[in-house]
């Protein structure tokens, strides 16, 4: 494969947004979210360099989606604090939202628009002035190479069509950070393997910071500068891909590094929404 | 995309640099939100364009209620409609049920919406949560003005006498869009309170026809007993089919006073709007 393999982290620099020079992209200190009784992220501390691609990896039910959630504002944190691209998750939530991209797991645009069209909404509720519209529009395109499928409609997309616009959609306005929750599940390896060529290309480009989750590790090792393992709602682990192996034996892959770490998590964890939406998603991508 | 990182700007960071309390800043913040609800509501005129069959079947229902229930209705003289032909009281009441109709099922959209995941991506964008509402709201209208052209051009095929001036008609308009914002709104207040399909389907059932019934839509209120009246006029679709009566129809009255209706309308969906935008990030928890 033309490995689109991890650039060497960066020192931050002057960011957008809140973000000072050098200044971690993401710092969670005691992130806290419970439902009932349920505590599904406990205490979690965690700092993301500036530009830097890191993978948050665990089971199904491992507190990664409720993670990434609290940090782009779609779910208040029970307690703690975190802080995104230098804007406080609960006080500057705006400025968080203005500074991220997001792309869940579940499929996110429109079917029934034109890869155009979609763009055209975001760019719009993201505030691009007008005159710089159509051109960031087709430039995004272009890097997720979907030109000639510009004024197609989606729902004729393919799955890692759709994945790739939901990117060039998500880095329209040129965030700081990029958060995207299992980037390539139900995708067909040709198509995951260019997903992530593409995206990395353009998070190097842009100097983008990207927070990903994800069960693949192949992905984990094709993509993230570091790592961290959740297990029931805690980071049980935090490294590079190296290191983590190295602590886990000499022949050891990532693959060996998730099941030690997974192996106390039960299969009855995941919860049945968790395990219908990855489903629907793999389905939809065909 | 961009040159290089360092140059990156976040968008829309322009109009924080103005100050939080100048004039500037309500102007841009006023100017942002209306640009928000247009670029959802354009969401929708593109879909319409793209899908103009699905207007057609909407107009289904519509038709049937004009052509079978309002020329039996008419024939057996039995409603007193204070002088007016019954297809001609009719015609206003079953344009504001078809409002309704188009727009109290917007929450079970905004469900389905979150199960796709594309409302994580408008909630997670820095537009405001009003914003998106209304301009579900104005989504809504769109919908709601295709239906009015129907039910006036199958209305003037059947012999109704409509009122054909401007003002009327861009009173019409204003009452239509006005009406398809406090159903949709209160759709979604709904939606973020149920938050399932399944759960949206039941109660919208439960919902949808005791509104058509409990309102001056088919029949006058004075035919209503005592309990009845009183439903009908906490009811927003009594009040925007009696502004409907006053403007569409040359001899209607609008027993409220069309001021009234307006009022009621405007005060709902504010009302309303507040709720939905408040309530709109809990269908995503």
């Amino acid at each position: 494969m033309d490995s689109p393999r991890k650039n060497s982290t960066q020192p931050g620099t002057a960011g957008a947004g809140g973000l000072s020079a050098a200044e971690p992209a993401v710092i969670a200190k005691g992130l806290t979210r419970r439902f009932g009784a349920l505590t599904a992220v406990d205490h979690l501390d965690l700092e993301v360099r500036s530009q830097e691609v890191f993978g948050l990896l665990g089971a199904n039910g491992a507190g990664k989606t409720t993670t990434i959630k609290m940090l782009i504002t779609l779910l208040p944190p029970s307690h703690g604090t975190a802080r995104v691209a230098g804007f406080d998750v609960t006080a500057q939530a705006a400025g968080v939202r203005r500074s991220i991209g997001y792309v869940p797991q579940m499929l996110s645009t429109d079917g029934s628009l034109t890869a155009w069209e979609n763009l055209s909404v975001f760019s719009r509720l993201y505030h691009i002035p007008r005159r710089q519209r159509r051109q960031r529009i087709a430039q995004a395109l272009a890097a997720m190479d979907l030109e000639s499928a510009a004024h197609q409609m989606v729902r004729e997309f393919s799955g890692g069509m759709v994945r790739r616009l939901e990117i060039a959609q998500a880095m329209l306005h040129r965030p700081t950070v990029l958060f995207c929750d299992e980037p390539t599940a139900g995708l067909d390896p040709a198509a995951r393997r260019r997903v992530w060529q593409q995206m990395r290309g353009l998070i190097a480009q842009e100097g983008t910071t990207l927070l990903l989750t994800t069960h693949d590790m192949e992905e984990a090792e094709v993509l993230c500068d570091r790592v961290a393992m959740m297990r029931r709602g805690l980071l049980v682990a935090l490294g590079t891909p190296d290191e983590l192996t190295a602590s886990i034996g000499p022949d050891a892959g990532l693959e060996d590094v998730f099941v030690a770490y997974a192996k106390d998590q039960g299969e009855a964890e995941g919860r049945f929404r968790d395990v219908a939406r990855t489903r629907r998603t793999a389905c939809r991508r065909g | 995309m961009s040159p290089a990182p360092g140059a990156r700007r976040v968008a829309g960071a322009d109009h924080e640099s103005v100050g939080k309390t100048g004039p500037w800043h309500w102007v841009l913040t006023i100017a942002r939100f209306l640009s928000e609800t247009a670029a959802i509501a354009d969401i929708e005129v593109r879909k319409l364009r793209h899908d103009p069959l699905e207007l057609l079947a909407r107009a289904v229902q519509p038709v049937l209620w004009l052509l079978v229930f309002g020329q039996v209705m008419a024939r057996a003289r039995a409603i007193p409609t204070g002088g007016l032909p019954y297809l001609d009281f009719l015609t206003p009441g079953i344009l504001a049920q078809s409002t309704l109709f188009v727009s109290i099922f917007y929450g079970i959209a905004v469900i389905w919406e979150r199960d796709l995941g594309i409302l994580h991506t408008f909630l997670v964008s820095p537009a405001s949560r009003a914003a998106l509402v209304s301009g579900k709201a104005l989504s809504a209208g769109v919908r709601a003005l295709a239906q009015g052209v129907i039910v006036y051009v199958l209305a003037a095929a059947l012999g109704v006498h409509l009122r054909t001036g401007l003002a009327p008609l861009l009173g019409v308009v204003v009452i239509l869009v006005l009406g398809a914002a406090v159903f949709v709104t209160f759709s979604l207040v709904i939606a973020c309170w149920v938050r399932t399909r399944e759960r949206f389907m039941g109660i919208g059932q439960i919902l949808t026809l005791p509104m058509f019934f409990a309102s001056n839509a088919i029949y006058p209120i004075s035919l209503m007993p005592g309990w009845l009246r009183a439903v009908a006029h906490v009811n927003p679709l009594s009040y925007q089919t009696d502004a409907l009566r006053s403007l569409m129809l040359p001899h209607g009255q609008s027993a409220f006073g069309l001021g009234t209706d307006i009022a009621v309308l405007a005060g709902a969906v504010v009302l309303l709007a507040a709720a939905g935008a408040r309530l709109y990030p809990r269908v995503t928890r």
